[in-house]
């Protein structure tokens, strides 16, 4: 298989597009995808400052990486889960982000910006790490993904708010939008499926949240980093094995294998269906948010966000 | 005879097989998985050579 701009040999077989690249094209292809999406979406503009939400998995650290080659002033945020797993999990992850800002080679923006990577410790800012949390609180019975997700959420919007950012963008794939369409689909959830897309707006409190890698495949986002050598976790969260969510990846692989372009199709039909009113009887309007009384961040009821109820009920 | 490595699996392939054909007589997708030479992608068309070790990555991340 020859690469379709240089004739070399092609490390990478994009069936769904009909594309063989070599590394090297391959390597610049990629970035040029994400920036196409970045202005069809109207994602942020040079002028943002963006904060990159980094689990030191080949997603977030590829899409920092891109983000940089292709002149967005944006900075790393890691928060430390206090996940363990028998082999130091969240330590681990925490060493892959480092590693890779320290040895980021060359960024284009001159000086004197530099990228930054924030990290915040949950174990040490809360005192309790989220496994710990989760077998106490009704909320994580039995798996504690859904207490991560609502701290997570939570600290990101905050530190991003609190520091300035105006945007937040998460390392979310065509596969893992596809997974979600898929399993909203399933059972029929409009509600999420009305809020589904690459953009959530900005709010009150809010800072805009992005998917820049939305359009680009699971496949591809690890055949990048591999060619460009960044070093990720490997080892997947230990709390994320048997997840639905991989199950569902899994059944859309073979869908993929046997019809290439299945997942592409599937999930951009989708944005358009949505753009052309599918689901606007299901749109919920921008609820009147309070201020929680405890943190300040934005919340839909009055009194306590659900960030602060979940630790006060486990105090 | 080629030998081709997956997370604490190891199976081997005949010569000149393949590297899409060796992922699918691992029983794999090769949708959910990359193959790689001395850390370097290659591509589902490659020709494996005798005594060559590949080793596949897994694509899907979840949670």
């Amino acid at each position: 298989m020859k690469c379709r701009k240089c004739g070399q040999v092609a490390v990478m077989n994009m069936r769904q597009h009909k594309l063989a690249l070599c590394a090297e094209h391959f390597a610049e292809w990629v970035p040029a995808q994400v920036e196409k999406t970045i202005h069809t979406y109207k994602m942020f503009t040079p002028a943002d400052r963006v904060l990159v939400a980094v689990s030191g998995g080949k997603d977030s650290l590829g899409l920092w990486d891109i983000l940089l080659a292709l002149g967005y002033r944006a900075d790393g945020l890691y928060l430390g889960l206090g996940i363990d797993g028998g082999f130091g999990y969240s330590d681990e992850s925490q060493r892959k982000c480092e590693e890779f800002i320290n040895h980021f080679p060359d960024s284009p923006i001159p000086e004197p910006w530099l990228p930054t990577l924030h990290t915040l410790s949950i174990p040490e800012t809360y005192g309790e790490a989220i496994p710990a949390v989760a077998q106490r609180v009704q909320r994580g019975r039995g798996k504690p993904c859904s207490v991560c997700g609502l701290i997570k959420r939570h600290e990101m919007n905050r530190i991003a708010y609190e520091l300035g950012y105006s945007v937040l963008a998460t390392g979310h794939n065509l596969d893992d939008e596809a997974a979600v369409l898929f399993g909203n689909t399933l059972t029929w959830q409009v509600g999420y499926l009305a809020r589904q897309g690459p953009v959530l707006p900005a709010g009150d409190g809010f800072a805009r949240k992005v998917k820049p890698l939305c359009r680009i495949y699971e496949r591809e986002m690890t055949a990048y980093c591999l060619v460009r050598g960044i070093d990720y976790i490997y080892e997947e969260c230990p709390y994320a094995l048997g997840a639905t969510s991989i199950a569902h990846k899994e059944l859309l692989a073979e869908l993929e294998r046997k019809s290439p372009g299945a997942k592409q199709n599937f999930y951009l039909s989708f944005l358009k269906a949505k753009e052309g009113g599918l689901l606007n009887d299901h749109q919920v309007p921008p609820a009147t948010m309070h201020a929680c009384q405890r943190c300040g961040q934005p919340t839909t009821a009055p009194g306590l966000c659900a960030f602060c109820r979940l630790w006060i009920s486990c105090t | 005879m080629p030998r081709i490595i997956y997370r604490d699996r190891e199976w081997q392939v005949p010569a000149n097989i393949t590297v899409q054909d060796a992922i699918k007589k691992g029983g794999l997708n090769p949708e959910i998985v990359l193959a790689t030479r001395d850390g370097k992608l290659i591509a589902e068309d490659v020709h494996l050579q005798a005594d060559e070790v590949i080793k596949l990555v897994a694509v899907i991340s979840g949670g």
